[in-house]
């Protein structure tokens, strides 16, 4: 009984806790700010699309989006192709050398990204890559590496070597093997991994702080922040923002519940 | 292209007898060839790794024997960082304390809260998978968004927090959330265990499904009480998971940069800085690279020391 009256009350109050501030978000951004400011849970007075139209006639914001998308994409689909490629070669190779390479990729994964970035910010201003949409995707793909490497050669391990012998046996040659054995075998752990790298990599503060200075190259989470700054104290713009930024993510999580839980706790119990 | 040539032969070598036995039929030449096309699939991402993210994490131990501005010529100093990161920065020292008591506060509660509603949870009714679905969300908002939403709630004079505090006669509870020297590092503390214990739950859900059923037959045979249950069977048999949130919570905590960033760029006066934004700060904002490089490297031994400790007690209650 005790248990049963301590369980709703316990799941009640941390439903409360998430639920409260999204609809605060989604209700503010129809809202003026003193509106928001006044009656921060209430259903908007009337649900007016002005501060949309305000924030995507400033323009930025536009620019911001199709940054962020063409970054996302370009860093998930090299990073997909590229780690898993190796994580094949990994799995595959026998013994020493496979695992040697393993090591090293997985030394990154304990340590944080933020103790890397003065080498990093060096090394991009000299080959000219700051400022550069290519160069976040360059910073992206070597940065996501490790992790990606990690789940998926687990999982290229686990397929039976007897499934490949026999296509050895017809002369088949590893890239053969690779793409039409591995490749839509783990098409469910390519998913989860491909979900996780798109949050993480959509989501990111940290990279384009340190290579990203011009405006007309800023991705979201970025121009979030200087939104800030500008708007000052006006959150119901922001929150505008703050849809704008989350909603491809928010409809990807609502159509795809599993693979995004399964990716984002394979990055986790894996990182 | 070396490289590759070197690395082929050195698979090559190191081959034979454990292969003969897996790839039979195929001659010595075939396997070669074929442990070099390996080889080949797995250069893009060395080359990627080892370019664009090893040689500049590595390259910190040169700078951090150096002052530098990150313009100049850096000017070799010895090991004058290294002591004076330990003997003469009180804002290291403090920042490290920060991070302590950041993580501390974040593993304790996001742990314990996580497995809480892991147990209530656990079974796969329609509400437990709704509610799970929701407490999972905020894992996939950006931190920089969840910055902003918290600041609104926090904010001291008008945001929701403070005004239903007053209005319910809380008053000495409306603190100034993100602007005092004393709460700002617990409010953000706060919004970080928020923000993942979601994910944790998921995790300790998986963990816990894996618990024979028998068990708590058992148990239940034997007139145990549900904390019985839980104290004899659930947490024994989920340590495993226990170290997996642990250690994932830990590392995740120190890698908060977004959200503190974003917050309050670790103010007021370094009261909310962790390690990883004053590593940040230091070398972007007060150019001091060579200093900054020597920051992380102590970071880097840290949460090495770090894990190898939790390993170690988590090893030995097992």
């Amino acid at each position: 009984m005790i248990y049963k009256v301590g369980r709703a009350v316990g799941l009640t109050i941390f439903a409360v806790l998430i639920l409260l501030p999204v609809l605060v978000v989604v209700f503010g951004s129809f809202k003026g700010d003193l509106e928001l400011m006044t009656k921060p849970l209430a259903l908007p007075e009337r649900w007016s699309f002005d501060n949309y139209r305000n924030l995507i006639q400033g323009g930025e914001i536009v620019n911001n989006f199709r940054n962020s998308v063409i970054v996302t994409l370009f860093s998930v689909l090299l990073t997909l192709f590229i780690s898993s490629l190796a994580s094949f070669g990994i799995a595959r190779m026998i013994h020493v050398s496979g695992r040697v390479l393993f090591v090293m990729f997985s030394l990154g994964l304990a340590i944080p990204a933020a103790t890397s970035i003065i080498g990093i910010y060096q090394l991009f201003v000299k080959l000219n890559l700051t400022n550069t949409l290519h160069g976040l995707v360059i910073i992206n793909v070597a940065s996501t590496l490790p992790i990606s490497i990690f789940i998926l050669s687990a999982f290229f391990r686990q397929i039976p070597s007897e499934i490949y012998e026999s296509a050895a046996m017809d002369g088949a040659k590893p890239f053969r093997l690779y793409k039409s054995i591995a490749l839509p075998l783990s098409r469910p752990s390519m998913g989860a991994v491909a979900i996780f790298l798109f949050v993480i990599t959509w989501n990111d503060l940290l990279y384009p702080l340190l290579l990203i200075t011009q405006s007309d190259l800023k991705t979201l989470p970025l121009a979030l922040l200087d939104f800030r700054g500008e708007y000052a104290i006006n959150f119901s713009m922001i929150f505008t923002a703050v849809m704008v930024a989350s909603i491809p993510m928010v409809a990807m999580y609502l159509a795809m519940q599993k693979t995004f839980v399964s990716g984002l706790t394979a990055g986790a119990v894996k990182g | 292209m070396k490289t590759t040539e070197t690395g082929a032969r050195k698979g090559a070598s190191l081959r034979p007898s454990k292969l003969g036995s897996k790839r039979q039929g195929s001659s010595g030449r075939l396997a070669r060839a074929n442990d070099r096309a390996l080889f080949l699939m797995i250069v893009p991402a060395i080359i990627m790794y080892a370019v664009f993210y090893l040689y500049p994490t590595l390259s910190n131990l040169r700078y951090a024997f150096s002052e530098w501005d990150g313009l100049q010529e850096a000017k070799f100093i010895g090991t004058k960082n290294f002591t004076r990161a330990l003997t003469n920065d009180d804002i290291f020292y403090k920042v490290l304390g920060n991070n302590i008591e950041f993580t501390g506060l974040v593993v304790i509660f996001q742990t314990g809260l996580s497995l809480l509603f892991a147990i209530f949870l656990l079974k796969n009714t329609r509400t437990s998978v709704a509610l799970r679905t929701l407490y999972f969300f905020p894992t996939i908002i950006s931190s920089v968004s969840v910055a902003m939403v918290w600041q609104f709630l926090y904010e001291p004079n008008l945001g929701p927090i403070n005004t239903f505090l007053n209005s319910v006669g809380l008053d000495f509870l409306a603190l100034n959330w993100l602007g005092s020297e004393t709460v700002t590092l617990r409010a953000i503390a706060f919004t970080q265990v928020w923000f993942h214990t979601g994910q944790m739950m998921v995790v300790y859900i998986a963990g816990l499904q894996q618990i024979p059923q028998e068990l708590y037959e058992a148990a239940e045979v034997d007139g145990a009480s549900r904390w019985q249950q839980f104290k004899s069977v659930t947490w024994p048999m989920a340590l495993p998971t226990t170290a997996v949130v642990m250690a994932y919570t830990t590392i995740q905590s120190f890698r908060a940069f977004d959200l503190v960033y974003a917050m309050t760029q670790g103010g007021p006066n370094n009261s909310s800085s962790i390690l990883v934004t004053l590593i940040y700060l230091t070398a972007f904002n007060e150019l001091r690279f060579g200093y900054a490089a020597t920051q992380s490297i102590y970071l880097v031994i840290f949460i090495l020391a770090l894990t190898a400790l939790q390993r170690r007690i988590l090893r030995t209650r097992y």
